[in-house]
């Protein structure tokens, strides 16, 4: 065993330091080529493997532009404030995470899609559903988290933050729709997060990377062909659509590269984004 | 300090806009978004905080008008979902979900086929939600039309946010009879007119000057 492995499993030690020569130890297994591509990251993935979560108001079972999802749990909690997780028998109590689960299974056909729903039980208490289903999902390590929706309450900014750095270091990417309107909400302003607005083409995978965040890359979200409940297909427009395409090309990026840590994830959608890579086409 | 800032607030509620300006302006609202877009309809729902509920506040067309004041949860299909998540939407064909298409004809008589839904956010509050109704259908829908709905709904959410601000006065003022007092006196002032409002103006001052 090389010292660095040696120091990285020691829980007595923090590993806040590298020991000289152990580099080689912490290589990547599928380390980077020199010239990072849209072949090199895209060609050929299917999204298998990668555990994608859909933080939303549930997902329609069975829904045929859906196909399997890998679980479903519902988040509450009691009168004390604590969480709850149970199994969710009620599905989507709308429509929208059932279209968002529908853009990621578009984009990655082999991809795990779990569903954790924290909308749907009442709009009193939403805010604090929404942390306590974050970090359920983010406990559990999914690889991609899919949050198209949003807070304006400042008072769960900090523990968003928190929660998005725990994410960040834990390797999961959570990819987040950007506002647009004129209001203060979290968490995609977040750097550790992936925030997407929308662009107007009609090809999920084209996608921009903005040179003037916050919002850092664009992505398909308009009249966006979308799974809806009752087994419905429909047209959708909102940066709710776009971020699920973000969260879909980087499923496939991670199934083609497992191990890549967000800030990798990141600067891969960066090189292969249609503004930034050398040929136009990422 | 606190006696002197709830008497001046009975003072402004005497002259706060009354319930008629607010329906006033949430019909305004829903007449002006439907104009801009072009639309077929367009409707207003407010969150009522002490039910958890949505309420329906107004609707553009005459016709719909006896559907102001109806309730449904605060989570309950699109407009809940906007609530909750915050998040503007556009959706196109929703014919198609028959589960949508029966509650809305239960609500409305009226089933859309596409609709624009957008929260109306002041400061980190959600107060409703906004609908625009069948708008004209283009080869391709424009992100600026997005934008202007949410620019539109900012200024909604503004104006509404001020007179709920004078509604919550007024509730808390009533019962109060000292407050009230103040506050209807104040009121009758803002009313007069001519030599009456001068009398009246003259009067308050002499007062003031002789419990100053």
């Amino acid at each position: 065993m090389s010292t660095a492995l040696h120091h990285a499993a020691d829980d007595d030690l923090p590993a806040w330091s590298l020991p000289r020569d152990a580099g080689s130890a912490i290589a990547l297994a599928n380390p980077l080529p020199a010239r990072v591509d849209r072949e090199w990251a895209l060609e050929g993935a299917t999204g298998k493997g990668v555990r994608v979560c859909i933080l939303d108001s549930g997902i329609e079972a069975e829904h045929p532009l859906v196909g399997e999802i890998a679980s479903a749990v519902s988040i509450a909690l009691d009168d004390e404030g604590r969480t709850l997780v149970e199994p969710d028998t009620i599905g989507d109590t709308c429509g929208h995470g059932t279209a968002c689960a529908s853009v990621v299974r578009g984009l990655a056909s082999e991809a795990e899609i779990h569903s954790v729903r924290v909308l749907g039980s009442g709009f009193k208490g939403s805010g604090k559903v929404l942390v306590a289903g974050l970090r359920y999902a983010v406990d559990y390590g999914f690889d991609v988290i899919n949050m198209s929706l949003s807070t304006t309450k400042r008072e769960f900014g900090d523990v968003l933050h928190d929660l998005a750095d725990t994410a960040y270091f834990k390797r999961t990417l959570i990819v987040a729709s950007a506002h647009n309107m004129p209001v203060e909400s979290f968490p995609w302003r977040f750097s550790s997060v992936v925030s997407v607005g929308s662009h107007e083409e009609g090809d999920s995978l084209v996608f921009y990377a903005n040179p003037n965040p916050p919002v850092e890359f664009y992505a398909r979200g308009v009249d966006v062909d979308i799974a809806w409940v009752g087994g419905a297909k429909i047209k959708a427009t909102g940066n709710s659509f776009a971020t699920p395409a973000i969260s879909g090309i980087a499923a496939l990026v991670l199934s083609k590269h497992p191990g890549l840590t967000p800030f990798q994830v990141k600067t891969v959608l960066s090189l292969i984004a249609n503004n930034v890579a050398a040929d136009g086409r990422g | 300090m606190a006696e002197d800032g709830r008497l001046q607030a009975a003072v402004a509620a005497g002259v706060l806009p009354s319930e008629e300006s607010f329906a006033q302006l949430l019909r305004s609202i829903v007449v002006v978004a439907r104009a801009i877009f072009g639309a077929k309809g367009s409707s207003v729902f407010l969150f009522d905080e002490d039910t958890d509920e949505l309420v329906f506040a107004a609707v553009a067309s005459d016709e719909e008008q006896e559907l102001v004041g109806r309730r449904m949860p605060s989570s309950q299909g699109i407009a809940g979902w906007v609530l909750s998540s915050r998040t503007p939407l556009v959706l196109e064909d929703v014919r198609s979900d028959p589960r949508w298409a029966r509650s809305f004809a239960e609500g409305t008589g009226y089933v859309p086929e596409g609709l624009m839904a957008v929260p109306l956010l002041y400061d980190e509050e959600v107060l409703g939600v906004l609908q625009v109704l069948d708008r004209p259908q283009r080869s391709t829908f424009s992100l600026r039309e997005m934008e202007l709905l949410g620019l539109f709904a900012n200024q909604a959410a503004i104006a509404l946010s001020l007179l709920l601000s004078a509604r919550r006065a007024r509730e808390e003022l009533a019962g109060d009879g000292e407050a009230a007092a103040v506050a209807a006196v104040a009121g009758a002032v803002e009313r007069l007119e001519g030599p009456k409002r001068e009398a009246g103006l003259a009067l308050l001052d002499a007062l003031a000057r002789v419990l100053s």
